[in-house]
C-alpha cells in the first residue's frame, strides 16, 4: 500500500531525513500546510492521517508508507468548503490565516476524537459521554497557535460545527 | 507653499517643533481633513457593515500564496550558522565538509560573499527600512550573538540544514557589554524618536510631587518582547537578468524595493518585491539580513534561492520590544488632580538601530497636570537590534502608567474611573494642540456598564474556594498617524468595473475587504465591481502597514485619486451632461455615476460618461496631501480596558476569566474585521501580561528561549470570551472618519491584569510577566 495524499497516490522520498512537512510542502508543492517551528510546538502543520491529526513536522514520510494522508487541499468537497471552512470564513476564525489550514484540521481531528469518547484533560466525569463545551474546545485545542489572536473566532467557528448536538451525528457519519 | 517643504524637512525630523506651532496656528481650512470626507456621512453603503473578508476563501482552502511557497524551477533552498559570541572576529572557519556534503551548490561566508552597502537604517530617509546598518558578511568582524556568518544553499532543505551542520566556527571574543547593569553604569543618552527628543518638561515636577499631599512613585519593568509571527520569515528571491525578483513576507514592499536596491546598487525599480499574503507581522516583517542574504547567495550561484528562517533563526536575526525599566510617579489634590507626573526610565538599545522603546508616548497626551517631566533614556548594549512591535511605546508605557494611576487611586480610595476622568484634559497636555475628537469618558461610561464595574469589591475580598477575584481597568491609548508618501492609482472600465492600485499590505488587518467596501462607497459601485490590489512594489505609494497609519494613509491616497477621477469624468462629461457646469467638489459617485451631491437627481452613469467620450477605461493617479493634521490637531485613539481575573490562592496561577475593550477609535469601517483586530492586540497584551519573555543571557548576549515551546504566546486555553465595543463617533477631520485600529488594543492590557491581581490579592505586582512565582 502507497502513501496517498489527499487520494493520490506519492511517491516515498529517497532521502529519510525528509519530514512529512517537507514532502508536502517541497515536493508536492502542497503548500496549504503551514511550517511555524518544525518542533511540534505551533501546530501549523497539522494533517490527518487515516483521520487523525498529527504534527507532519514531527513525521518523517517514509513512515507513512501505506497511510492515507489528508491536508487542507483535500478538505473541501470541490468548489463547496466544508462546513468548518466556511464557519471559519463567517465567523472570522483567522487575520493572517497562517494557522488556519492546521486550525482546521486539527479541529476535525479533535471532533473525532471527541466521537470516540476520548477524554481530555479539562473532562470533568470520565465516564460520561463528553460534550464539546467551550471549555474542552479550548484544551483540545490548545496545540494550536494563532498568533494573530483569532482565537474567539476559531472557537464559535467549531461550536458552530461539532457543538452540542451536532458532534455524534457529524462524526458517526 | 512652504508650508510643505516645511513639512517634508519636519517628517525626517528637523525643526518639527518650529513648524507644529505654525501648523498648529493655521486655519483649518487648510488642513488635509479640514473639511470632513464626505463619506463620514453616508450610512446606507457598505463601510461599516461586517463584510466577511474577500481573502477567506483562499486562506481556509490553504491555495494562499505565501512568501515561501512560490515554487521556482531549479530552486536552492537555504539554511543559516549564527555567530556564538557577541562581539569579536571569526578566527578559523572550516567550511569543507559542508562544502562536500551531498546537494550542496554553495557555501557563503564572509570570504566570498559580494561587495553590498549596509541596509539603509530603519527611519534614516523616507524608504529606508534596515533593521541594522551593519556590514553583511563583508569581513571577520562579530557584532552580535546570533549573527549569520554562513548561508549554505543545497538541492534540499534536508540537505542545507545538514551541511550547515559541518560547519565549523572559533571566534577571538572580544570585550562586550551585554548586561543593562554594566550598559547604564557606562552612562545613557537621551533617546530620540522621529527626530524628536523622547523628553518633555513643563514645571518642576519634582518640587511639585514632593509639595503634593497625595502621591505614588513606583518603578516598573518590563522585559524583551518577540513578536512571533506564525509564519516563519521567509523570501524567494530570483535574478532575472540585472532585476532581482523578491516573493517577501514583508509590511513594505515599496520600502523593501528601494532598499534592497541601495543595498546591491540597483534602482529601486530595479527590484519588484510581493507580498500578496503575510503570516502575521506586527512590526517585524521588515528588512533583515536574511533577504539581503538570499539575494546575494542566488547571485552568486546564479540560481533561485528559497531560504526561510528557523524558529530560532528568527529569534537570533529579527529583534524585538526591548527591555524597559520606567519610573512613575503621581502628585495629587485631594480631588484627584494631578500636580505632578513624572514618567521616566532607561531602555536597552543596539548601536545599530534607531527604536528607543518610547515609553513616554502615551503619557504625553493621557492626562492633564499642572507640571509634568518625561524622559527616555538609551543604555547601549552589544545585542541583536531591537525594533517595533505593536505599539511600541504604548504597549510597555501604558502598563507602568495605568498600574501607577491604579495605585494612586488605591491610595487615595478613590474609584480608578473617576481619578482619571478628573484629570481628563481639555486640549493636548503637551502640545496644546485642540483635539481632533476625544471620547474618553464614553467608553468608560459605555464599558463599565456592560463589563459591571459597580460590582467591584475591595482587595482580596472576593473568594471562591481556592480562586480569589478581582477586577481591573486602565486606559488604552493610541496615536492617528498618516506617514507621508500615500499615492493610488484608479483605473475605471465602462462597465464601471473599479481597480485601485496602491502598494499597500493586507496581514490580516482586513485591509483589502474594508478598503473595497469604503471605494464601492465612494464611487457609488457595487463591491464586485472592486478589485483592489496589493503588496506589490510596482504599484503607486510607499505605504508601510505600521502605526496603525494604513487605513488613513490608504483612505486619503484614495480620496485624492478620487478627485482627480471626478476632475477627468466632468471635463468628459461635458456640457451635454446633467452635470454640466458642477465643481469636482459639488458631485460623489453614487448608483454607478457621479451625482451631484446635494441634488441627486442631476447623475449620469460612468458607462454613458464613457461611451459618450469613446472612451473604454479612465486612469488616474493622485499622491495624498502631506499629513499635517497630526501637527494640527492632536489625534488619538483611546480605550477602556476592563478585566477580570482569578488568582489561585495555593499556586499563584492568574487566568483571566473575562475581558472587555471599549473603544474610542472613530469610525469603524468592518464591525467584523475590526473586533478581530481589537481582539488580536488584547490577546497579545494579555501574554504580555501573564507570560510573554524574551529570556536573554546578560553574561553572554544571546538570547536563551529561541523557541514557541519556551516563549510562551496565549493558546487557546488562556483566552477567555473576549467583548469588544466601539463608540463609533466619526473623526471629523480623518479619511472616512476612522482612526486605525491595529495597535491599540494591546495598550492597557499590561495595566488592566496588574491591577485586577490587585483586587484580587492585594498583591502589586510591577515587574512583568506576572508569573505565578510572583505571587506565592
Ligand atoms: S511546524 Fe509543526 S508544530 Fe510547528
Ligand atoms: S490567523 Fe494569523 S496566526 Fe492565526
Amino acid at each position: 500500500m502507497p502513501l496517498t495524499v489527499n487520494g493520490a497516490t506519492v511517491p516515498l522520498p529517497d532521502d529519510p531525513r525528509v519530514s512529512l512537512l517537507d514532502l508536502l510542502r517541497d515536493t508536492l508543492h502542497l503548500s496549504g500546510t503551514k511550517i511555524g517551528c518544525n518542533q511540534g510546538a505551533c501546530g501549523a502543520c497539522t494533517v490527518l492521517v487515516d483521520g487523525e491529526r498529527i504534527v507532519s513536522c514531527l513525521a518523517l514520510a517514509v513512515q507513512y508508507d501505506g497511510r492515507a494522508v489528508t491536508t487542507i487541499e483535500g478538505i473541501a468537497d470541490g468548489e463547496t468548503l466544508h462546513p468548518l471552512q466556511a464557519a471559519f470564513i463567517e465567523h472570522d476564525g483567522f487575520q493572517c490565516g497562517y494557522c488556519t489550514p492546521g486550525q482546521i484540521c486539527s479541529a476535525i481531528g479533535m471532533a473525532a476524537e471527541l466521537g470516540r469518547g476520548m477524554p481530555s484533560h479539562v473532562t470533568g466525569d470520565l465516564a460520561a459521554t463528553v460534550v464539546l463545551d467551550a471549555d474542552e474546545l479550548r484544551e483540545r485545542m490548545s496545540g494550536n497557535l494563532c498568533r494573530c489572536g483569532a482565537h474567539n473566532g476559531i472557537v464559535a467557528a467549531i461550536l458552530d460545527v461539532y457543538g452540542p448536538a451536532k458532534v455524534d451525528q457529524e462524526v458517526a457519519a | 507653499m512652504s508650508i510643505l517643504e516645511d513639512a517634508k524637512q519636519a517628517v525626517k525630523g528637523a525643526a518639527q517643533a518650529a513648524l507644529q506651532s505654525a501648523v498648529q496656528m493655521a486655519p483649518d481650512s487648510w488642513m488635509p481633513g479640514g473639511r470632513p470626507d464626505p463619506l463620514i456621512r453616508e450610512r446606507h453603503g457598505y463601510t461599516g457593515r461586517p463584510v466577511s473578508r474577500v481573502d477567506g476563501a483562499v486562506k481556509v482552502r490553504g491555495v494562499a500564496p505565501y512568501a515561501a511557497e512560490f515554487p521556482l524551477d531549479r530552486m536552492t533552498y537555504a539554511a543559516l550558522v549564527f555567530s556564538t559570541v557577541a562581539k569579536g572576529r571569526i578566527a578559523t572557519l572550516d567550511t569543507a565538509a559542508a562544502e562536500a556534503a551531498p546537494g550542496v551548490v554553495l557555501v557563503m561566508t564572509h570570504r566570498n560573499a559580494p561587495r553590498m552597502q549596509p541596509m539603509p537604517l530603519f527611519m534614516t530617509s523616507e524608504k529606508a527600512c534596515g533593521g541594522n546598518d551593519l556590514p553583511i558578511m563583508q569581513d571577520d568582524r562579530i557584532y552580535w550573538n546570533g549573527e549569520p556568518v554562513a548561508l549554505v544553499l543545497a538541492e534540499t532543505q534536508a540537505q542545507a540544514d545538514h551541511a550547515a551542520s559541518l560547519i565549523r566556527v572559533a571566534y577571538v571574543a572580544e570585550a562586550s557589554v551585554t548586561d543593562f547593569g554594566e550598559a547604564k553604569a557606562h552612562g545613557t543618552e537621551p533617546g530620540q524618536f522621529m527626530g524628536q527628543p523622547l523628553r518633555y518638561d513643563s514645571g518642576d515636577a519634582e518640587a511639585a510631587l514632593a509639595a503634593a499631599p497625595h502621591r505614588v512613585d513606583a518603578r516598573y519593568t518590563t522585559p524583551r518582547h518577540s513578536h512571533n509571527a506564525i509564519e516563519l520569515h521567509a523570501v524567494t528571491v530570483a535574478w532575472q537578468g540585472e532585476t532581482l525578483r523578491v516573493h517577501d513576507a514583508s509590511q513594505m514592499v515599496a520600502h523593501m524595493a528601494w532598499s534592497l536596491g541601495h543595498v546591491f546598487g540597483l534602482a529601486e525599480d530595479q527590484v519588484h518585491v510581493t507580498s500578496p499574503f503575510v503570516g502575521g507581522g506586527f512590526g517585524g516583517k521588515g528588512l533583515w539580513q536574511h533577504q539581503v542574504l538570499a539575494a546575494a547567495a542566488a547571485k552568486l550561484a546564479g540560481r533561485p534561492v528559497r531560504l526561510m528562517l528557523s524558529r530560532e533563526g528568527v529569534y537570533r536575526i529579527v529583534g524585538g520590544r526591548t527591555v524597559t525599566e520606567q519610573r512613575v510617579a503621581i502628585g495629587a489634590q485631594a480631588d484627584g488632580g494631578f500636580d505632578a507626573l513624572v514618567h521616566t526610565g532607561t531602555v536597552a538599545m543596539s548601536h545599530h538601530n534607531v527604536l528607543p522603546e518610547p515609553f513616554i508616548l502615551p503619557t504625553r497626551s493621557a492626562y492633564a497636570s499642572k507640571t509634568m517631566k518625561l524622559d527616555v533614556e538609551v543604555a547601549y548594549l552589544d545585542m541583536v537590534a531591537n525594533t517595533f512591535m505593536r505599539a511600541p511605546g504604548e504597549a510597555v508605557g501604558t502598563f507602568a502608567l495605568e498600574s501607577a494611576i491604579d495605585e494612586l487611586a488605591v491610595a487615595m480610595d478613590m474609584d480608578p474611573i473617576e481619578l482619571r476622568m478628573r484629570n481628563e484634559p481639555d486640549t493636548d497636555p503637551t502640545t496644546g494642540a485642540p483635539f481632533s475628537s476625544r471620547e474618553v469618558e464614553k467608553a468608560y461610561r459605555d464599558g463599565a456598564a456592560r463589563f459591571g464595574w459597580a460590582q467591584r469589591g475591595t482587595p482580596g475580598s472576593r473568594r471562591e474556594g481556592e480562586w480569589l477575584i478581582g477586577t481591573g481597568v486602565a486606559t488604552a491609548t493610541y496615536p492617528y498617524y498618516r506617514m507621508p508618501g500615500g499615492a493610488a492609482r484608479i483605473t475605471l472600465t465602462r462597465h464601471g468595473h473599479v481597480t485601485v492600485d496602491i502598494a499597500a499590505h493586507d496581514m490580516g488587518m482586513g485591509t483589502a475587504t474594508a478598503q473595497s467596501q469604503v471605494i464601492a462607497d465612494r464611487l457609488g459601485v457595487s463591491m464586485e465591481q472592486v478589485t483592489f490590489r496589493y503588496g506589490d512594489s510596482s504599484l503607486p505609494g510607499t505605504v508601510m502597514a505600521g502605526g496603525s497609519q494604513q487605513t488613513a494613509a490608504i483612505g486619503a491616497a484614495v480620496v485624492a485619486a478620487h478627485r482627480a477621477l471626478v476632475t477627468e469624468l466632468l471635463k468628459l462629461a461635458g456640457n451635454d451632461s446633467p452635470l454640466a457646469g458642477l465643481d469636482g467638489d459639488a458631485v460623489g459617485g453614487r448608483d454607478g455615476g457621479l451625482a451631484r451631491l446635494d441634488d441627486p437627481a442631476r447623475h449620469e452613469s460612468y458607462a454613458s460618461i464613457l461611451a459618450r467620450a469613446q472612451r473604454d477605461t479612465v486612469v488616474v493617479e493622485a499622491s495624498a496631501p502631506m499629513p499635517l493634521e497630526t501637527m494640527h490637531w492632536s489625534m488619538h485613539s483611546h480605550g477602556a480596558m476592563f478585566c477580570e481575573v482569578r488568582v489561585n490562592a495555593v499556586t499563584g496561577e492568574v487566568r483571566v476569566s473575562r475581558f472587555l475593550g471599549s473603544f474610542d477609535c472613530g469610525r469603524i469601517l468592518n464591525p467584523k474585521t475590526a473586533a478581530s483586530q481589537f481582539r488580536g492586540g488584547i490577546i497579545m497584551g494579555l501574554g504580555l501580561a501573564l507570560m510573554e519573555e524574551t529570556q536573554y543571557d546578560e553574561r553572554s548576549g544571546r538570547i536563551m528561549n529561541p523557541s514557541l515551546a519556551e516563549y510562551h504566546v496565549p493558546v487557546h486555553m488562556d483566552v477567555p470570551a473576549i467583548e469588544v465595543m466601539w463608540t463609533d463617533v466619526p473623526d471629523p477631520h480623518t479619511p472616512m472618519g476612522a482612526r486605525g485600529v491595529g495597535e491599540i488594543g494591546i495598550t492597557g492590557v499590561g495595566a488592566a491584569v496588574a491591577n485586577a491581581v490587585f483586587n484580587a490579592t492585594g498583591k502589586r505586582i510591577r515587574d512583568l510577566p506576572i508569573t505565578l512565582d510572583k505571587l506565592l
